[in-house]
């Protein structure tokens, strides 16, 4: 087996031996020490002596012995000063995958989305500190600290390590999707481009939400969310330019699309808005497959990306999704149709300085006939961003416009 | 998010305080490294030697040409700056608000974001 098809299943099978470890056990932290241990063992010693009959049951032998020893000395220290405490036995555990468990446990609401997101790709995307580190581009000290305290406070909240029930268990639901939406979207949005090793974190967010649409496949907001990641993980070749330059949606070279992607996520997406009961996730991915299903931006069926929008307004109502809709109402009824629409957001002291309301209304001026204000909103939305690659692109639309 | 936290000083409001407060301001710094080290959002600090050991450089006519600084005739100057990784930006000014400068009158404490490369253009 080479080295590369060992890590790959290291990492599949890291989870699912910690998710069984903790339950047992408890002791998070301890576990996941415990597995990581067991993990290296097994990355050092496979590639030259072969992968075992049960690779699974292997880690967790491993796993679990390094994970008493240590159970063993804490007792054994506490033991000078009390009573001998009875010694946990350890016990075979179900093979059943417990990696959703190990989601809700590292997207505790107790967290913050950075320790989240840290603990989700360590505890059940196997990455090492050291890798999670580069994807964030922070020093592993950071990202070290970042995580044992994260640890810490999953203690401390003494969390039980059983899955959440009912309504909780909607809610905390809604956190993991959350969390691996943010993972997605760091890929996209942080990138330094100069960092060869640094993970792809797209595509680990793609990876981890397919596990969790494995254990789920009935829940249409997951399968929605997985249908957005795969649609827009599809476009990833042509919204940039060679140089590192952004492409807009709408001037994007559609045969650079990924087609699989596509294929894969239309069906997920259709397949999701079938469900029992509609989500912001499977709305979006509506929305990306509409525009999937132009050949050309200008064959994009607006009259239904904008309907989509508008029923999204209504189940999860928030200012970028107003402004999203302004484009979709623009392309059908006009740039003033969009302009209306934005005003209503100037009042929202938080939404009136942001970027993306600046660059939509510097877009739709231009479109209006209204250069000079086109110019002037581009002007305030490349102050504004923190992008370089949108400053760059939005200081090419201003110079465009004063043409 | 990522943001630097810069610390403008005035050596002439600097020399007016007593040792005292100097030393609270030591300690102030060092209570906060140790806050953000543990908390997983420092990613470097670091404080600069005073502006009149600076040296200004340009090019002219392709030849370098090296004048003793500062480069900006001020009161005020850069004398140090933390680089952090937190939340958003109201964490940076929570964080910000902590550093013991930030409680006298005549030093400055000025948050900005850093910028990425990458971005998205969704509209």
């Amino acid at each position: 087996m080479t080295v590369a098809t060992t890590e790959d299943l290291l990492r599949t099978l890291a989870p699912q031996v910690l998710g069984a470890l903790v339950r047992r056990y408890g002791r998070f932290e301890d576990c996941e020490d415990a597995v990581q241990e067991a993990v290296l063992a097994a990355a050092t010693q496979w590639p030259a002596q072969g992968v075992p009959d049960n690779p699974r049951g292997w880690l967790r032998t491993v796993a679990a012995r390094r994970l008493v020893d240590q159970i063993r000395s804490d007792q054994a220290r506490r033991v000078r000063e009390s009573v001998t405490a009875a010694e946990p036995v350890p016990e075979e555990v179900p093979d059943a995958d417990d990696t959703l468990l190990l989601l809700f446990l590292c997207c505790h609401p107790v967290l913050t989305a950075a320790s989240q997101t840290a603990l989700t790709l360590r505890a059940v995307g196997g990455l090492t500190t050291a890798e999670i580190a580069r994807a964030f581009l922070v020093p592993e000290a950071t990202m070290a600290a970042r995580i044992s305290r994260a640890k810490q406070r999953i203690r401390t909240a003494g969390s039980a390590f059983r899955p959440p029930e009912g309504a909780d268990r909607a809610e905390r639901l809604r956190v993991v999707l959350h969390v691996l939406y943010l993972i997605f979207n760091e890929g996209y949005t942080a990138s330094s481009g100069s960092d060869l090793h640094r993970p792809d974190l797209a595509a680990e967010a793609i990876r981890l939400t397919r596990l969790v649409h494995g254990q789920l496949p009935d829940d249409s907001e997951v399968t929605g969310l997985l249908a957005l990641m795969l649609l827009t993980h599809a476009r990833r070749h042509a919204r940039t330019t060679g140089s590192g330059d952004l492409v807009p949606l709408a001037e994007q070279d559609r045969t650079r699309w990924d087609r699989a992607l596509i294929d894969e996520g239309t069906a997920l997406a259709a397949a999701a808005l079938g469900g029992p009961r509609l989500g912001p996730y499977q709305l979006q991915a509506a929305i990306a497959a509409t525009h999937a299903d132009a050949a050309t931006a200008e064959q994009t069926n607006w009259p239904q990306v904008h309907a989509l929008y508008l029923i999204l307004s209504r189940i999860a109502p928030n200012p970028v999704v107003t402004l999203n809709r302004a484009v979709a109402l623009a392309e059908v009824e006009g740039p003033a149709a969009g302009l209306a629409l934005l005003a209503t957001l100037d009042d929202d002291e938080r939404m009136a300085r942001h970027h993306r309301l600046l660059s939509v209304r510097a877009h739709l001026l231009e479109r209006s006939g209204d250069l000079a204000g086109a110019y002037r909103c581009y002007r305030a939305a490349a102050r504004a961003t923190a992008s370089l690659a949108e400053r760059r692109y939005l200081e090419s639309r201003a110079a465009r416009v004063r043409r | 998010m990522k943001f630097v936290i810069s610390m403008h000083i005035n050596p002439a409001v600097l020399d007016a305080l007593t040792d005292e407060e100097k030393a609270a301001i030591g300690a102030g710094h060092a209570r906060f490294i140790e806050e953000l080290k543990e908390s997983g959002e420092l990613i470097v600090t670091q404080a600069l030697v005073d502006p009149s050991q600076a040296a200004v450089v340009s090019v002219r006519d392709g030849q370098p040409v090296v004048t003793d600084g500062p480069f900006l005739e001020a009161k005020e100057f850069l004398g140090g700056f933390y680089l952090i990784d937190c939340e958003d930006k109201d964490r940076a000014v929570e964080l910000a608000a902590r550093i013991p400068d930030a409680a006298i009158e005549g030093l400055g404490i000025e948050v900005r974001q850093v910028m990425f490369s990458d971005g998205t253009l969704e509209a």
